[in-house]
């Protein structure tokens, strides 16, 4: 149907253009801490940037933990057959 | 006159009545139940309706009040959303089971004492397994079985706290019951169970990926929801639950993300949404609750978009492992696009509708000042994201091509994937109309520049994260397999412990037996010594020898009477 159509997505340059739009996105979110007063009920939300250090910390702490738990828990798919 | 039905009936009724249809008349018919009982529901004043009086114990079947209505509203928008996405299903099984379901589920929302509660929430469980059974596969026949026997376990215990409580307190009203007594306990662990509580959670991931296609898009809105509605009714303010709630979300997010079939994943993301709920539940004040319910109500709703959209992958694609996808959006656009606004609201997007609900519950748990809850919701709201906001569509419709290439989902999907997308983004937009359905006052704004920002930074910095991972090849490759879970003590070690003490009973058995038939063996020696052919008891004896013995017992006798 759409076999020979290539998709912008093929692209890889295209993603590596996502990329970097993602970080411009992030620097910019990063930087808006400066422009709101924070009205916290947590001393370390005052911390700049907390919410987006954090995000990236959990994220790549869940990955690697997830990996962990795979090598304890991963099974053949007809384990239970 | 629309008052004299209990709600739920219509669906109940309705369902059965649609197995005398065939074909577009039967989705036809199906599709209208809802808005009839949707209009009941707008109808409907608060109170208490039908009571009757039953040895002694007085039954309310309908309850009339915020929470009730609250739920009863989304049961209703799911049922028609599932309905409109089976249109095109051609199987009286499931389309009956499909609403009967969705209508016990609505009568138990609205039941005001514990036996109504009891019975419907038994026919939701021996409805629904045939949503997973009409799969028509040996896989699903057994995880049918296994689904049933805890669901209908889930209720003999309801059953069981509910005599204790007639015990404790001669009443069956079901309103709050806490924790302080054995029914209060008891009545926990059965709605634990449904509600998949930590170690009692797998029934879900087990059996909810093996049901159809529609059947899976049902399951998503009811059962756990109902239990999320028994809790707030009974258990609010009960400390307990905030921190299974938190564990709740934490735990499923690492399982979610090494899953390889995505509708388990969706699964697992389910199991970690109702964490949210059962945290705000066990947090006790308005802001909490409301923002529990809340949750409740958005998330049937995205949920169900999610299950919709890998519904549709395994309707034309054939398969939701996502070891063999990837590059759907080209053949499936829409499906992609739906889904995204689905993980867009899961993953609590500003201007989705998981944002305005989620807020409401972590903004209540700061509030409270439990710091470490609160940080296991918000570690949890970087796994929703991963799992649900960027491992669903990513490996679902995009990551490698595999070169699959199928037609889009038939637009009954489409427009029923639409419609919830659509629910999606307006409640994310315009969340009064949903603050004003929930139980207390909300005096909440989600839109503040601090939640705003600071939930974008938590998401984007998150998505970085992964995009990072990709780039380094760090993120764990999508492989066939299967992980083990608390599942695995029933399905495996149980089975092997009863095997070996089988086994064992078995060996004593055989071991009991050879020593009898050695033992009657060295009986028979002697019985043949003394009464085979050359024993001394079968010898052959002159009559006149008979006389003499006969004359010794009479003699002897006589001596005896004598003395």
């Amino acid at each position: 149907m759409n076999d020979e159509r290539r998709y912008w997505l093929d692209d890889p340059r295209n993603v590596r253009k996502l990329f970097w739009i993602l970080c411009a996105v992030c620097a910019a979110a990063f930087a808006a801490d400066a422009f709101y007063e924070k009205h916290a009920d947590f001393g370390v939300e005052y911390l700049f940037g907390f919410y987006a250090i954090f995000g990236f910390c959990a994220y790549v702490g869940l990955i690697f933990a997830a990996k962990g738990l795979r090598k304890l828990l991963r099974r053949r798919e007809d384990y239970y057959d | 006159m629309i008052d004299a039905l209990p709600p739920g009936a219509i669906l109940i009724a309705g369902g059965l009545l649609s197995a005398l249809l065939r074909g577009r008349a039967q989705s036809a018919f199906l599709l209208v139940l809802p808005l009839l009982g949707l209009w009941q529901l707008i109808e409907l004043p608060h109170g208490v309706y039908h009571q009757i009086t039953l040895f002694g114990q007085t039954l309310a079947p309908v309850r009339v009040d915020t929470l009730s209505l609250l739920f009863g509203y989304v049961f209703h928008i799911a049922a028609f959303l599932a309905a409109l996405y089976a249109w095109h299903v051609r199987d009286t099984v499931q389309q009956v089971a499909g609403m009967g379901y969705a209508g016990a589920a609505v009568g138990a929302v609205f039941a005001g004492d514990l036996v109504t509660l009891f019975v419907y929430w038994e026919l939701t469980a021996v409805t629904s397994v045939f949503l997973i059974w009409a799969s028509r596969t040996e896989r699903a026949y057994r995880a049918g079985m296994r689904y049933l026997a805890i669901q209908v376990g889930s209720g003999v215990i309801l059953l069981a706290g509910i005599a204790a409580r007639v015990q404790e307190t001669g009443s069956v009203e079901f309103g709050h019951l806490g924790l302080g007594s054995l029914s209060g306990a008891l009545i926990l662990v059965a709605i634990g169970i449904k509600c998949a509580f930590p170690l009692l959670h797998n029934w879900l991931q087990d059996s909810y990926p093996e049901a159809t296609v529609t059947g899976a898009v049902f399951l998503s809105a009811f059962t756990t929801k109902l239990a999320v509605y028994a809790l707030a009714r009974g258990y609010a303010g009960t400390e307990m639950l905030m921190w299974i709630g938190a564990v709740m979300t934490v735990f499923p997010a690492f399982f979610a993300v090494i899953e390889n079939d995505l509708r388990r994943v969706l699964s697992y993301s389910l199991n970690s949404q109702l964490g949210f709920m059962v945290c705000g539940i066990g947090v006790g004040t308005q802001l909490a609750v409301d923002g529990a319910v809340a949750h409740a109500f958005v998330s049937s709703i995205y949920q169900a978009l999610l299950f919709m959209a890998m519904g549709a992958v395994l309707f034309r694609a054939g398969t939701v492992k996502a070891s063999a996808l990837g590059g759907l959006y080209k053949s499936m656009p829409w499906s992609a696009g739906f889904c995204i606004v689905g993980s867009a609201s899961i993953s609590a997007f500003p201007l989705f509708s998981g944002f305005v609900a989620k807020s409401l519950v972590l903004a209540a748990v700061a509030q409270e000042g439990q710091w470490v809850v609160w940080v296991m919701l918000l570690f949890a709201s970087a796994g929703v994201l991963d799992h649900s906001g960027i491992k669903i569509p990513f490996f679902g419709f995009f990551g490698h091509d595999r070169g699959i290439r199928v037609k889009e989902a038939p637009p009954n999907m489409l427009l029923a994937m639409g419609l919830s997308a659509f629910l999606c983004v307006a409640i994310g937009i315009y969340p009064a109309p949903l603050y004003a359905l929930l139980p207390y006052p909300v005096g909440f704004d989600p839109y503040t520049a601090g939640h705003v920002v600071t939930q974008s930074q938590l998401l984007l910095f998150a998505m970085l994260a992964f995009a990072v991972l990709m780039r380094l090849g760090l993120y764990p490759p999508e492989v066939p397999s299967l992980n083990l879970d608390s599942d695995w003590i029933y399905r495996r070690a149980l089975p092997v412990a009863a095997g070996f003490v089988v086994g064992c009973l078995a060996a004593m058995r055989q071991a009991a037996a050879a020593m009898a038939s050695r033992l009657f063996d060295r009986f028979m020696v002697i019985v043949f010594r003394y009464h085979g052919p050359q024993g001394v008891l079968a010898r052959t004896w002159p009559i006149g020898g008979g006389a003499i013995w006969v004359l010794v017992l009479l003699a002897g006798f006589l001596i005896f009477y004598y003395l």
